[in-house]
C-alpha cells in the first residue's frame, strides 16, 4: 500500500531563540495520545502539557480532486492543568493519557479526556452566526438608555467567523487512587469505564458524583502486589462485555452480567510461555500496553513489547496471530532494560475493516501488517525521510552481519524517537502518527 | 545515536570484574540444582540485580512513580532471589554482608531481602520472596538493609555498578518510592543475635564448595553490595490527628509522615542521602567510627519527624 503523505502538522508554538525556553515548550508538546472521531472528520490529539488539539478534516479541493483533503485545526483548548495533591505532596501531571470520542448526537461534538487522575467530558460546537440589531443593547455591548428608545426591532442573525468553543460539561474527578490508563464509551453510548493500575470503575455520562467499581485487584497487602491493569476497553457492540490485560500479559474479559464486581473473569486469554527463551526479561516483555477489540468485535489486539497479537475472543489458550514488530531487540533487553525502554507502552491500532493494524516502534518507524496477505512493511515519520506529496519509502532494519544500503543497523535506532501513539482513520485509509512532538497524517493515494 | 548512556554499556572481560551488558539469554547452565554456574551468567545476574534495586530506589519524589514499572521491577528482582535462593547464592551473599558489619551502633543488615526469624528457619527452607512494599498500607513494614564496606573473603562476584564514592554504601528504599525513615536502638538487639548466627553460618557455607565459581575479585573489597536496613515506627496515634483525617484513607497519612521528613530534599537519590547524613556527622559514611555520631545525629532526626 502506498501512502502519500498528505500533511505534517506540527504540534509546537513557534521556535525561539532561547534554547531553554524552547525545550520547555518541547516537553509539553509531546504528543500523548491520538484518536479519529467515529466519522474519521475530526482527529483529536493531547498532549503532555494539558493541551488538545482537535483538527478537522476539510473538504476535498476542487481543484486538486485525486487528493482527500487536508486536517487543520478546528479547536485547541486546555483540558488539564498541573494539580497538586497535598496529602500526598506529590503533583498530579497534567499530561493527558487519552481521549475517547463520544459518538455524534447533534451538532456538537463530545470528547473525553483524562490525566492520571480526572476525567472530563468536553462539549465542542461551533457558533457561526450572531445576533445583532437588539434593543437594550448597543452593538458593542453598551446598554441604552430605555428613554431613548422609540421603537422596537426583532434581531437578525447574520453570519460571522466561525468560531469552535469547548467547554467542559463534566468533571469526573476523585474516583482513582492510582494512575489512570484507560477511559472507553460503552456502545450503549450512556455510560464509560475508567481503568487504573489496580481498579477499573463503571460511569453514566450524566452523573458525576460517584461511579461504580466494577474491578478490584489491589490486594489486601501491598507487599503482595505482583501484577497490575495495563489496560481495558468495552466491548464494541455488547454493552456487558468488557476486557482488561495485565503487565504478566494476561487478558480478561467480563461479563457485567454476572455479578457487579467483576474480580471474577468470565473468560482468561494467556499463550502459555515458550520455555526455551525464558529469561528475566520475560515478564516484563510479556507485559501488555494496549489492548483493542476489532471493530467487528469478533477479535481482539493486544500489544506487549516486542510483538503484536491477535486473539480470537472464542479461544483463550493463544493468539491466532502473532506479528513482530521488532525483534532485532531481543538480543538488546539487558540495555533497554537500563534505559528504561523496555518499559515504554506502545499502542496499537485496527483499521476499518480489521484487515491491517498498525503500531510504533523506535528511530521513528512504524509497522503495518496485512492480515490477509500476511505482508508487513516498515515507515519513517520524520521531516527528512518524507516530503509533502511524495510516497514513503519503506525502511528496514538490519539484522544480520551484512547491512544492504539503504538499511538501518540497530545500534544507529534512536531510542528516544519512539511513536508510541498511532490512529486509523475508521473508514478511510488515512493514519495518524505521533512522533514526539509533531503529528503527520498520511493517506493512501487514490489512482 | 548513542542507545547506551555513556558508562553503562558494558563488556564481558576474561578477568570476571565486569558484567555483560547485552544478552538476554536464559541460564547457561543446565538447572538451578547444577552447582557449576557459569561465572558470566552468575555476574549478569547479580548485575542485574544491582541495577533493578537502583532503579527502584530512583524515584522521583514531585511525581508519584510509575506503579507498573515498579512492580515489573520488583518481580525482576524477586525472580533472582529465588534463583539465587536454589542454587545457594543468596544465602552465601546475605551473610557475607552480615558478617561485613560494623559493631552495634551502626544501623545492621540482616535479612536483606528474605525474611528469616529463626536458625531453623535459615537451616534449609527457602525464605520468604521479597516483599515489594507498597506506598500505602505495607509502609510499615519496609525494610532496607544497610550496610558499610564489605572486607570479606567470601567472594562476591558482584559491580556495583557505581562510582567509588558509592561503593560505600547503597541503599533500597521501598520500591514505590518512598524514602527510608531511619530508626535507631530496635536493632541493636536484632543485630547482636543475627552476627552470631550470621557468622556461625558463614564459616560452615565459607567450607562449602560451591564458592568455587565465584572467585576473588582484586576489587570485592571497594565494592558493596549496599543496601540499608531502616524499620519505619509506626507513627503514635493521635486522636486530634486522626479526627482530622478520619475521612481521609490512613494510608495517606503514613506517606505524609515519611514525605515530611524528606521534604528538605525533594529529590534524593539513594546517594544524596549519604551525603546528607555525612554532612552531620564528622566523616563520611564509609568508615566505622563515624557511625556513633551519625546515629545520633539519626536520632536527632527521628524525634523532630516523629514527634516526641
Amino acid at each position: 500500500m502506498k501512502l502519500r503523505h498528505g500533511s505534517t502538522l506540527t504540534h509546537t508554538v513557534t521556535a525561539t531563540t532561547l534554547d531553554s525556553y524552547k525545550r520547555e515548550h518541547f516537553e509539553s508538546d509531546i504528543i500523548s495520545t491520538v484518536e479519529f472521531n467515529y466519522s474519521g472528520e475530526l482527529l483529536a490529539t493531547g498532549d503532555k502539557g494539558g493541551r488538545v488539539v482537535i483538527f478537522q478534516h476539510e473538504q476535498e479541493s476542487k481543484n486538486r480532486p485525486h487528493l482527500r483533503g487536508e486536517y487543520n485545526v478546528y479547536s485547541t483548548f486546555q483540558s488539564h492543568e498541573p494539580e497538586f495533591d497535598y496529602l500526598k505532596s506529590l503533583e498530579i501531571e497534567e499530561k493527558i493519557n487519552k481521549i475517547r470520542w463520544l459518538p455524534q448526537q447533534n451538532a456538537a461534538h463530545f470528547l473525553l479526556s483524562t490525566n492520571d487522575k480526572t476525567i472530563k467530558l468536553w462539549k465542542i460546537s461551533e457558533r457561526d452566526k450572531r445576533a445583532e440589531g437588539y434593543n437594550l443593547k448597543d452593538e458593542d455591548g453598551r446598554l441604552r438608555d430605555p428613554f431613548r428608545i422609540t421603537s422596537l426591532r426583532v434581531p437578525v442573525l447574520m453570519p460571522m467567523d466561525l468560531m469552535v468553543e469547548a467547554s467542559p460539561r463534566r468533571i469526573f474527578a476523585n474516583a482513582h487512587t492510582y494512575h489512570i490508563n484507560s477511559i472507553s464509551v460503552n456502545s450503549d453510548h450512556e455510560t464509560y469505564l475508567s481503568a487504573d493500575d489496580l481498579r477499573i470503575n463503571l460511569w453514566h455520562l450524566e452523573i458525576t458524583d460517584r461511579s461504580f467499581n466494577i474491578v478490584d485487584i489491589k490486594p489486601a497487602n501491598m507487599e503482595e502486589l505482583t501484577e497490575v491493569i495495563t489496560a481495558a476497553e468495552c466491548h464494541p457492540h455488547q454493552c456487558n462485555v468488557f476486557v482488561y490485560s495485565s503487565s504478566k500479559g494476561t487478558i480478561r474479559l467480563c461479563d457485567m452480567r454476572a455479578a457487579a464486581l467483576c474480580d471474577r473473569h468470565s473468560k482468561f486469554f494467556e499463550e502459555p510461555e515458550d520455555p526455551s527463551s525464558r529469561s528475566f526479561f520475560s515478564e516484563i516483555i510479556s507485559s501488555i500496553s494496549d489492548v483493542k477489540f476489532s471493530h467487528s468485535g469478533r477479535y481482539m489486539m493486544t500489544r506487549d513489547y516486542l510483538s503484536v497479537k491477535v486473539w480470537d475472543l472464542n479461544m483463550e489458550n493463544r493468539p491466532v496471530e502473532t506479528y513482530q514488530v521488532h525483534e532485532y531487540l531481543r538480543s538488546k533487553l539487558c540495555s533497554l532494560y537500563e534505559n528504561d525502554c523496555i518499559f515504554d507502552k506502545f499502542e496499537c491500532c485496527w483499521n476499518g475493516s480489521d484487515s491491517a493494524i498498525m503500531t510504533g516502534s523506535y528511530n521513528n518507524f512504524f509497522r503495518m501488517f496485512d492480515r490477509n496477505t500476511r505482508r508487513d512493511i516498515t515507515l519513517e515519520a520524520s521531516r527528512e525521510s518524507s516530503k509533502p506529496r511524495a510516497t514513503l519509502k519503506p525502511r528496514k532494519v538490519s539484522t544480520g552481519g551484512k547491512r544492504k544500503k539503504d538499511e538501518i543497523s540497530v545500534d544507529s535506532l534512536d531510542f528516544n524517537k519512539k511513536i508510541l501513539h498511532t490512529a486509523w482513520h475508521p473508514k478511510d485509509n488515512v493514519i495518524a502518527v505521533a512522533a514526539t512532538n509533531n503529528l503527520y497524517i498520511f493517506q493512501d493515494k487514490i489512482n | 545515536d548513542n542507545m547506551f548512556p555513556k558508562g553503562t554499556k558494558r563488556k564481558f572481560s576474561d578477568s570476571g570484574e565486569e558484567a555483560v551488558s547485552s544478552g538476554d539469554q536464559g541460564p547457561a547452565a543446565p538447572s538451578a540444582a547444577a552447582r557449576t554456574l557459569s561465572s558470566s551468567y552468575s555476574l549478569q545476574r547479580q548485575s542485574l540485580l544491582d541495577m533493578s534495586l537502583i532503579k527502584l530506589q530512583l524515584c522521583h519524589m514531585l511525581v508519584e512513580p510509575n506503579l507498573c514499572r515498579s512492580v515489573l521491577i520488583a518481580n525482576t528482582v524477586r525472580q533472582i532471589q529465588e534463583e539465587m535462593t536454589q542454587d545457594g547464592t543468596w544465602q552465601i551473599m546475605t551473610q557475607a554482608l552480615a558478617a561485613a558489619q560494623c559493631p552495634t551502633d551502626r544501623l545492621v543488615a540482616t535479612e536483606v531481602l528474605c525474611r528469616q526469624t529463626d536458625p531453623a528457619a535459615q537451616a534449609g527452607q527457602s525464605p520468604k520472596p521479597y516483599s515489594v512494599v507498597g506506598v500505602e498500607e505495607g509502609y510499615h513494614s519496609e525494610e532496607v538493609v544497610m550496610e558499610g564496606d564489605v572486607e570479606t573473603d567470601v567472594t562476591m562476584s558482584t559491580l556495583s555498578p557505581v562510582s567509588p564514592q558509592l561503593s560505600s554504601a547503597s541503599y533500597l528504599a521501598g520500591p514505590f518510592g518512598m524514602g527510608p525513615c531511619w530508626e535507631e536502638e530496635e536493632e541493636d538487639g536484632e543485630c547482636e543475635e543475627e552476627e552470631e548466627e550470621d557468622s556461625e553460618e558463614c564459616v560452615s557455607e565459607g567450607e562449602e564448595g560451591d564458592g568455587d565459581h565465584l572467585s576473588a575479585d582484586s576489587r570485592t573489597g571497594e565494592q558493596v553490595f549496599g543496601t540499608f536496613e531502616i524499620k519505619h515506627p509506626a507513627p503514635p496515634p493521635d486522636p486530634a490527628l486522626e479526627e482530622l483525617f478520619s475521612d481521609v484513607d490512613p494510608s495517606y497519612y503514613d506517606l505524609d509522615t515519611v514525605l515530611t521528613g524528606m521534604q528538605s530534599a525533594p529529590k534524593m537519590g539513594p546517594y544524596d542521602l549519604l551525603d546528607s547524613l555525612s554532612s552531620h556527622g564528622p566523616t563520611a559514611l564509609s568508615s566505622s567510627s563515624s557511625c556513633r555520631s551519625d546515629l545520633n545525629e539519626l536520632d536527632h532526626i527521628m524525634e523532630i519527624i516523629v514527634g516526641s
